[in-house]
């Protein structure tokens, strides 16, 4: 079929090399293979998921190791044919995710034949004023987890007047079940600097941070290299494109601190501080990084910038069409994450509305262990814990907090039926414990007493009066908390409770088979 | 960079944080630095830092103290730091955690073996790094494989 001189992808995204990629690429340069390090298509469960390049298409082959190069480049192995045509692909609706795993990451040629700046190029074309517009006629939101309308936000910084604004992108993608920043960035990082870059435009700042967590080596070499190519080629510096903007991009990097992907710890972290939450007001955007009007965003945020901006997607602006997608006030397309015991993990990019169960059982196939499903928690360590039974909520941000249960960063991690929803109620309380910075007391005190709270119900003593006891240490958490890691870590231990009541019986504790873990 | 085997410690932190000392908020891309050169960030490097960044002892060392990453003694020969989170846990890594932690000395002679909350490989857990790298699927076995060298 092909002979060995094939162009050959072989996924450099940190899911694939976790599983291998890496030896799988160094044997195919070996046999004389073209290979190009692509971004991870998002169907995990294939990696790694190697595709040779074809006059029909871009013919993949799933879970391939070193012993198989040979097959598949004499056309001999089994594989999933066209990728482009797999129906997990085919059914989303890829806006932020379009070019992840298609293009060539390193290659800023190939992010402009596949689309890239035309976003930028009319964004500058327009007013700052008429850019914030049309990002808040899309009805673009947050998406980081809070979901505030981009748009107002930009405005304010705008409106603020000052000789220093910034741009900042908050990557610190901490939740666990959540991925999509980091495949977007290994994947496709020119999207992210053109979204800064049309940002810094529209609300006037000349200076950008995008602060990535250490966690993710690979997204921080992708972003220098894309920065680099983008200074070279001059849509980064002193004169972007030659519109007279000038924006420079800086890449820093986090320590190991959960609390820095809350804004304003982030922004202390980024002047060199401990990452200590600030209280509100002022807002970052009128007194963010170094008390300057600053925009800060999640990398998805930035991500959907260039596509609203260019014109014309499908027939018409993009604003336009991305404000077409979605359901009620969640416009768009959300990127959701599937992730723990699922069978198919990894992204599935959809508008608003799609239910918990499609995504769970239709896009997941269940759980990997084979057992049934018993809960999902949604939204991070911070979100909820759904039942199964609860699992035809629509996915957007109203109607999920409608439930009790919020979108966040739009993760999913499945749990079967041997999880002991006190142990994750417990452990819900010992990682805020030991990631809260410290500053307010409900959140530093109250998850400490939390954890020793649940290892009383836990141990069967004085059950309803502990139940009581954590349901009031809950109230002043979320009450009295200054941001939402202790605002929020009373959602996945009440939602346990409530919808799990049996597993904090004395009899539950029984119930759970696969936790064995060790208290700190 | 020279290694410190062969410069004076003090001249090589002095030389990291006068590199950065014209960046806005330089602290934290100088600890980082000093930690890659190397290895962990001690009490006279917290000095040496705070008297080119013009910031005090405390405020350099409140830093160092508050973030994982910021170690104050040289790390193990070998590390194995294994995701804690509610994704893997969902795939049996606290069992894994706990066993890996009891048995570290199995492994090899030197090595630590910390627990860190989520590496963004939560479709392929239990996930965790061995000496830095990413590594998906991991279990007892397979970690008992990939650390034959360190034996």
């Amino acid at each position: 079929m092909t002979g060995s001189t094939a162009r050959v992808f072989v996924p450099g995204d940190a899911a694939a090399v976790s599983v291998g990629a890496d030896e799988v690429a160094t044997a195919f340069e070996e046999s004389g293979a073209q290979v190009v390090r692509n971004g991870s298509r998002g169907m995990l469960w294939l990696e790694p998921l190697v595709e040779i390049e074809t006059d029909a298409g871009r013919l993949g082959y799933p879970n391939v190791s070193p012993d198989d190069v040979a097959a598949v480049l004499a056309g001999d192995a089994t594989g999933i044919g066209v990728v482009d045509d797999h129906p997990w692909l085919t059914s989303q609706r890829r806006v932020s995710f379009a070019r992840v795993g298609v293009v060539d990451p390193g290659s800023i040629a190939d992010y402009e034949a596949h689309g890239g700046w035309a976003g930028l190029r009319r964004a500058l074309s327009l007013s700052p004023a008429e850019v914030v517009q049309e990002v808040t006629d899309s009805g673009l939101r947050g998406r980081g987890g809070a979901g505030f309308p981009a748009g107002i936000k930009w405005r304010t910084v705008l409106e603020t007047a000052s000789d220093l604004k910034f741009v900042a992108c908050n990557f610190d993608e901490g939740d666990s079940g959540t991925f999509a920043d980091r495949m977007v960035v290994e994947g496709d990082p020119f999207t992210l600097v053109e979204g800064m870059v049309i940002t810094a435009h529209a609300v006037g700042a000349n200076e950008g941070y995008i602060y990535v967590r250490s966690e993710y080596p690979h997204a921080v070499a992708a972003l220098r290299r894309a920065i680099d190519a983008a200074y070279t080629h001059g849509y980064l510096g002193q004169d972007v494109l030659g519109s007279g903007l000038h924006f420079d991009l800086h890449v820093r990097v986090g320590a190991g601190a959960y609390i820095c992907g809350e804004e304003s710890s982030m922004l202390e972290s980024l002047e060199g501080h401990r990452g200590e939450v600030r209280a509100k007001p002022p807002i970052p955007a009128i007194k963010g990084l170094w008390d300057r009007p600053t925009a800060v965003n999640n990398v998805l945020t930035f991500c959907a910038v260039p596509m609203i901006l260019s014109d014309p997607v499908d027939g018409g602006p993009g604003w336009n069409t991305y404000a077409a997608l979605g359901t009620g006030r969640s416009r768009g397309t959300q990127v959701f994450q599937l992730a723990g015991n699922v069978k198919q993990g990894g992204i599935v990019e959809l508008p608003f509305g799609v239910t918990l169960r499609e995504l769970v059982e239709d896009y997941g196939g269940g759980t990997l262990s084979g057992l049934p499903v018993r809960a999902a928690q949604v939204g991070g360590p911070l979100g909820a814990y759904v039942p199964a039974t609860g699992f035809e909520v629509p996915m957007d941000y109203e109607a999920l907090t409608e439930t009790g249960a919020m979108l966040g960063h739009g993760g999913i991690v499945v749990f079967d039926e041997t999880v002991d929803m006190a142990r994750m109620a417990r452990f819900a309380m010992e990682f805020c414990a030991i990631e809260s910075c410290g500053k307010c007391t409900p959140c530093r005190i109250g998850s400490t007493r939390g954890v020793e709270t649940i290892d009383r119900i836990i141990a069967g003593q004085d059950v309803a009066a502990n139940l009581v006891l954590l349901d009031d240490l809950c109230d002043t958490m979320v009450k009295g908390s200054l941001c939402a890691m202790g605002g929020l870590t009373p959602m996945p231990v009440q939602s346990a409770v409530k919808h799990f009541p049996e597993d904090f019986e004395p009899s539950g504790t029984e119930h759970g088979t696969q936790q064995s873990g060790a208290p700190v | 960079m020279t290694t410190a085997s062969t410069t004076d410690r003090g001249e090589l932190v002095r030389a990291i944080a006068t590199q950065h000392v014209s960046d806005r908020g330089p602290l934290m891309p100088v600890l980082h630095d000093v930690m890659e050169e190397l290895g962990h960030i001690a009490r006279e490097d917290v000095e040496a830092i705070a008297d080119v960044l013009n910031l005090s002892v405390a405020e350099v060392h409140g830093v160092v103290s508050f973030y994982a990453d910021f170690r104050t003694e040289l790390p193990a020969t070998h590390t194995v730091a294994l995701c804690r989170g509610e994704a893997c846990q969902s795939v049996g890594a606290e069992a894994l955690y706990a066993a890996t932690l009891a048995g570290a000395s199995r492994l090899g002679d030197d090595v630590e073996v910390a627990e860190v909350f989520c590496l963004g490989n939560c479709a392929l857990g239990p996930s965790g790094t061995l000496d830095g790298r990413l590594h998906g699927r991991l279990s007892a076995e397979r970690l008992d494989t990939l650390t034959e060298g360190w034996r």
